[in-house]
């Protein structure tokens, strides 16, 4: 539980970075020649790097999945406490190197958070490509390193410490998630620290895997032979399942609260177990979708765009299953409600523009364009601060004994929704109309012609943004003077809402529960209440 | 909270549709031979994705609405999913979206082979296109129709042209070759553009003519096109290569197959 | 634990905890926080530490597969060489130092052979603990063979022997940045090697506990997780040294 609160405290302190992040680059478009270019790029690569990793991959696994993993399937504790310490110091150092980054001399890498060599293997090839390209480097094996140890506590704790009657089949959706995702984790980290630390090497010995015979500022390189495209292929293997790894969890979290806020069963929840494992499966096997124009064999391509294309199967499946399971209930709109509710509505907004950027023809025009971070943001970035956000509020009132307040909660909700809507949306025309990415300043004609829908998006930013703080507000003042708050106050059945609040240090306060019924009970005709805990004897339900 | 939900939802879906439909901003005007056909994909696939998007986010918002708590409301349906019925219609459901996915495929997908399987036709334009940081520097072969060997080691980027992209004088066949700022190509003839990067990777992006192709140090990548409209186009890069990538801008100017001849004609002579 | 008695007073609205049993009596088993002393409850830590390091050595795999296929792409791979505007295979093979590997493998499977016995050594030691804890008995344990020992020498000899190998390798010439294949040699012999390490490590800290009088049961899972992951090390240098020696 420590681990988790601090784990979550680092989550949002990186979340408040984002915030700055998110301010600056925008603050280039109507604000021009404050930022320099080069830093626009600093800024652009460490607000990626810092957002994919150490928020998006760390909050929902790390911050959560360690809090409520354990309590959730009837353990005490993680299955191997020690390693789990180490996992978050391994991960807390990784993100000290990363910031540190900004400090050294020539400042942070400009390279994207993507790192494409040789852009990034050469130490000459821009500002921040000496030190700072190193200490990015390092940071992110050292967060690959810690990544993996969490992976693996979150596997054994899953497989080995359920409760009696927690059945695979029994686990709430939440726990399926982040089982899930740590496999994703443990198959693909070991990939891209692997391609670290060959990146490392082609920096700092003098090795080629990735740079070819060539030249940089005039001067030649002492590099030949090697391949930009490998670096590409080994990053991408990893990065496609890094985008599940960011979404998954809160997918687990958000058909939770979708069902324990419409007071019914999920619509179908094997379905969902299903569509997740087959999500799995296939993220392997998409990764060349970053990859279309990059000089890779137009053949492969083709092949890529297929499984592309499969893959949007199983997400619009459980898309169907979110709305179903709300159909024909009886909703409460309450603040993690809300934040559940929008995360299906970005889903879909992030979902449908994928078939555009699916099919290799239609990439052409799209590639590297607004349209594409006006993609991922939507289905990866919001989507997944939105699950992030309700399960944050969902287990607040269980982490720390307090509600946290509502109206500031649907405030923070509406001005986050709508403002990720009116910073999003816009990028897609941006791209169509072929504005390109990682752009500081529009020195083109048809550019500075979009700059409009540009300022727009910044001063929604801004908006979005100070909404923010509301959430800060809330959090602060919740802790401080919130209502107190029952053991189960959202009237849910998992075992989490069983225990004590805040729970005692080993979850159940030397109890072990035993499981008799499925984490999703509700309207069950007959019972006494509108719901059921998984621990009660009186329903047993068959599966 | 639900009306507004519903209406939030209603205005998001109306409103985002609508500028894509009304194309308030849209690609530019296609200049060559592939754009119309890609252009009609993207709609298809826009018609396609549309609906769906419409679809949900309404079902969404009606469902949130239909099916909130009021007072005194029975209790909600005890729906787990897992009857026979309930999973026919997810099958359904999985199929209608595969569907929509073939169907969309089925129509765009020859256009990727169309252009990427087969390599540029005979007697097109020949253009090696030369990437770095952070300029545009483009070479034509000459009278001999071949391009003379480079040596990194003779690149000097101060002294323009030739010498940029560090053309060895040795080669007998670099001889005739000249290297222009602007890409000039005849119009309705094919282009056979080889990209080469000479320090990190670029991407050549010409938005109206719907090409992009990234150039690859150690790699001579082939990637053609047939541009069909007069005038000077943007060629911008597309792949982040450093502090001065939104300044990489180049130009293709698309002139008659005279003008061409005369162009290229007087800059052969200036190799003599 | 016989039963649940809820010290909260009657039953709150919002919870089950009174009614029907929210935290029901315990019927036996279960993940008690007091483990019963002599009951095996390490059988099942230890059980949890073999699935750990299951789990753990996926990505231990997908590093070296990873490895492994930029050495095959690399390997293959044509790059432009603008010098002759042709496009040219570069790909030198460096002399392996295959005698030195050949003992180094002797010397690793040895030690494969030394933990198991280790291993073995201290699953009879941990079985027999509860008798020799009846005062007045003793099992002679003092004078059992050291396997664990044997096998940490063993281990540091092999380091040293690839430490020898790079070495040769460099009096030759063949440094990290010389070319590819010399690039994939040090890797590929120095990832192994760090993680090699790291079972040495952990099999000192095993050792340590002798000293240290931890109890048998945390030896013998370290032991035991150890021996696997040694195992697996020493497959995995089998096969780097045969993608080194015959995928030239």
């Amino acid at each position: 539980m420590f681990l988790g609160i601090v784990a979550v405290f680092v989550g949002m302190f990186l979340s408040l970075l984002m915030r700055i992040h998110l301010v600056w680059p925008a603050a280039v478009l109507p604000f021009l020649g404050d930022i320099k270019p080069e830093t626009y790029l600093t800024l652009v690569t460490m607000h990626g790097t810092i957002m994919v990793f150490f928020v998006l991959t760390t909050a929902p696994q790390g911050g959560f999945g360690n809090y409520a993993l354990p309590i959730q399937i009837g353990a005490p504790d993680m299955a191997f406490p020690v390693l789990n310490m180490l996992s978050f110091w391994i991960t807390f150092l990784g993100f000290v190197v990363m910031v540190g980054a900004f400090f050294v001399t020539g400042g942070a890498p400009l390279h994207g958070w993507t790192g494409y060599p040789p852009l990034s293997a050469l130490q000459s090839s821009g500002p921040g490509e000496a030190a700072g390209a190193d200490f990015w480097g390092i940071g992110i094996a050292l967060f690959c390193v810690g990544a993996l140890l969490g992976g693996l506590n979150f596997i054994t704790t899953t497989l080995d410490m359920r409760a009696r009657g927690m059945t695979l089949m029994r686990m709430p959706l939440t726990c399926w998630a982040w089982f899930l995702t740590a496999i994703l984790g443990l198959l693909a980290f070991g990939v891209l620290l692997a391609a670290c630390i060959l990146l490392l090497m082609d920096r700092n010995l003098g090795t080629s895997f990735f740079v070819p015979a060539g030249t940089i500022n005039g001067i030649v390189t002492a590099h030949k032979g090697g391949s930009p495209l490998l670096w590409q292929h080994l990053f991408w293997f990893f990065g496609h399942p890094e985008v599940y790894i960011a979404i998954l969890p809160s997918m687990g979290i958000v058909s939770t609260l979708l069902s324990v806020f419409s007071r019914k069963p999920v619509f179908s929840y094997k379905t969902i177990v299903y569509s997740m494992l087959t999500i799995v499966a296939l993220s392997f096997t998409v990764w060349g979708h970053h990859m279309f124009i990059s000089g890779m064999s137009p053949y492969s391509a083709y092949g890529f765009s297929v499984t592309t294309m499969a893959i949007t199967v199983p997400s619009a499946v459980l898309t169907f299953c979110w709305i179903a399971t709300l159909w024909r209930g009886k909703i409460r709109f309450t603040t993690p409600a809300l934040f559940a509710i929008g995360f299906v509505s970005l889903f879909v907004s992030g979902g449908v523009s994928g078939p555009f950027l699916a099919q290799p023809a239609l990439d052409i025009p799209l590639h590297d364009t607004y349209f594409v971070t006006g993609h991922f943001h939507l289905i990866m970035g919001v989507a997944s601060m939105f699950g992030i956000l309700g399960g944050f509020y969902y287990w607040f009132p269980k982490m720390f004994g307090k509600m946290m307040n509502e109206t500031l909660g649907k405030l923070h909700f509406w001005f986050t929704f709508a403002g990720a809507y009116a910073i999003f949306i816009p990028m897609h025309y941006l791209g169509l109309a072929g504005y390109p990415r990682r752009y500081s300043q529009p020195e083109v004609g048809y550019l500075r012609d979009l700059m409009p829908v540009q300022r727009f998006i910044t001063i929604a930013a801004f908006i979005t943004i100070a909404g923010q703080l509301i959430f800060l507000c809330n959090l602060i003042w919740s802790l401080a003077k919130g209502r107190k708050a029952t053991d189960n106050p959202w009237e849910a059945t998992t075992l989490e809402w069983t225990t004590a609040t805040p729970p005692p240090h080993d979850n159940f306060g030397g109890l072990t529960p035993v499981v008799h019924n499925g984490p999703y009970e509700y309207s069950v005709p007959g019972a006494p209440r509108d719901y059921v805990m998984q621990t009660d004897p009186a329903t047993v339900t068959t599966h | 909270m639900a009306l507004v939900l519903l209406l939030f939802l209603c205005l998001l879906t109306f409103s985002s549709l609508y500028f894509f439909v009304a194309k308030v901003w849209w690609f530019q005007a296609g200049a060559s031979s592939v754009a119309a056909s890609l252009d009609h994909q993207f709609v298809n696939t826009g018609i396609a994705m549309g609906i769906a998007f419409l679809v949900a986010q309404l079902a969404l918002g009606f469902i949130l609405f239909k099916y909130r708590d009021r007072e005194g409301k029975a209790r909600a349906a005890y729906h787990r999913g897992e009857s026979r019925p309930e999973v026919l219609f997810i099958v359904l459901a999985a199929c209608l979206f595969m569907a929509l996915d073939i169907g969309v495929d089925l129509l765009g997908g020859h256009l990727w082979a169309a252009e990427r399987f087969r390599p540029a036709q005979a007697g097109s334009t020949l253009v090696e296109v030369n990437a770095m940081q952070f300029a545009w520097y483009f070479r034509y072969p000459g009278p001999d129709g071949r391009f003379g060997a480079t040596k990194p080691e003779l690149e000097d980027a101060s002294a323009g042209g030739e010498s940029a992209i560090g053309i060895d004088a040795r080669d007998p066949a670099s001889k005739d070759d000249f290297v222009s700022g602007v890409m000039y190509v005849p119009v309705d003839r094919e282009v056979d553009a080889i990209l080469r990067a000479h320090d990190v990777i670029h991407s050549f992006g010409v938005p109206a003519m719907r090409v992009k192709q990234d150039a690859m140090p150690g790699l001579a990548i082939h990637t053609h096109f047939t541009p069909t409209k007069l005038g000077d186009f943007d060629v911008v890069c597309s792949q982040l290569c450093g502090l001065g990538h939104y300044k990489m801008h180049g130009i293709v100017r698309v002139v008659t197959q005279d003008e061409f001849d005369k162009w290229q004609s007087a800059r052969e002579a200036d190799k003599q | 634990m016989a039963t649940f008695t809820p010290t909260a007073p009657a039953h709150h609205p919002l919870t089950s905890r009174g009614i029907g049993g929210t935290l029901p009596p315990i019927a036996g088993g279960g993940d008690n926080n007091r483990p019963d002393p002599g009951l095996p409850d390490y059988r099942r830590r230890l059980r949890r530490a073999r699935l750990g390091l299951l789990v753990i050595l996926a990505p231990v795999l997908m590093l070296f597969v990873s490895f492994t296929s930029a050495y095959i792409v690399r390997k293959g791979l044509p790059t432009f060489d603008p010098a002759t505007n042709s496009v040219v295979h570069d790909w030198l093979p460096v002399p392996l130092p295959t005698t030195l590997f050949l003992i180094n493998t002797i010397v690793l499977l040895a030690s494969s052979v030394t933990i198991e016995r280790a291993r073995r050594q201290i699953v009879r030691q941990a079985a027999l603990a509860p008798v020799s804890d009846i005062p007045g008995v003793s099992l002679g344990t003092e004078r059992e063979f050291p396997w664990l020992g044997i096998t940490i020498l063993l281990g540091i000899a092999f380091l040293t022997g690839q430490w020898l190998a790079w070495r040769d390798l460099a009096d030759r010439g063949f440094f990290v940045s010389t070319g590819p294949s010399s690039s994939f040699f040090y890797l590929l012999t120095g990832a192994h090697a760090v993680h090699l390490l790291g079972g040495v490590l952990a099999l000192l800290i095993a050792g340590s506990t002798v000293i240290l009088r931890r109890p048998l049961e945390s030896r013998r899972i370290v032991v035991d997780v150890t021996a696997w992951y040694w195992h697996f090390m020493a497959l995995l240098w089998i096969y780097i040294f045969a993608l080194l020696e015959f995928a030239r």
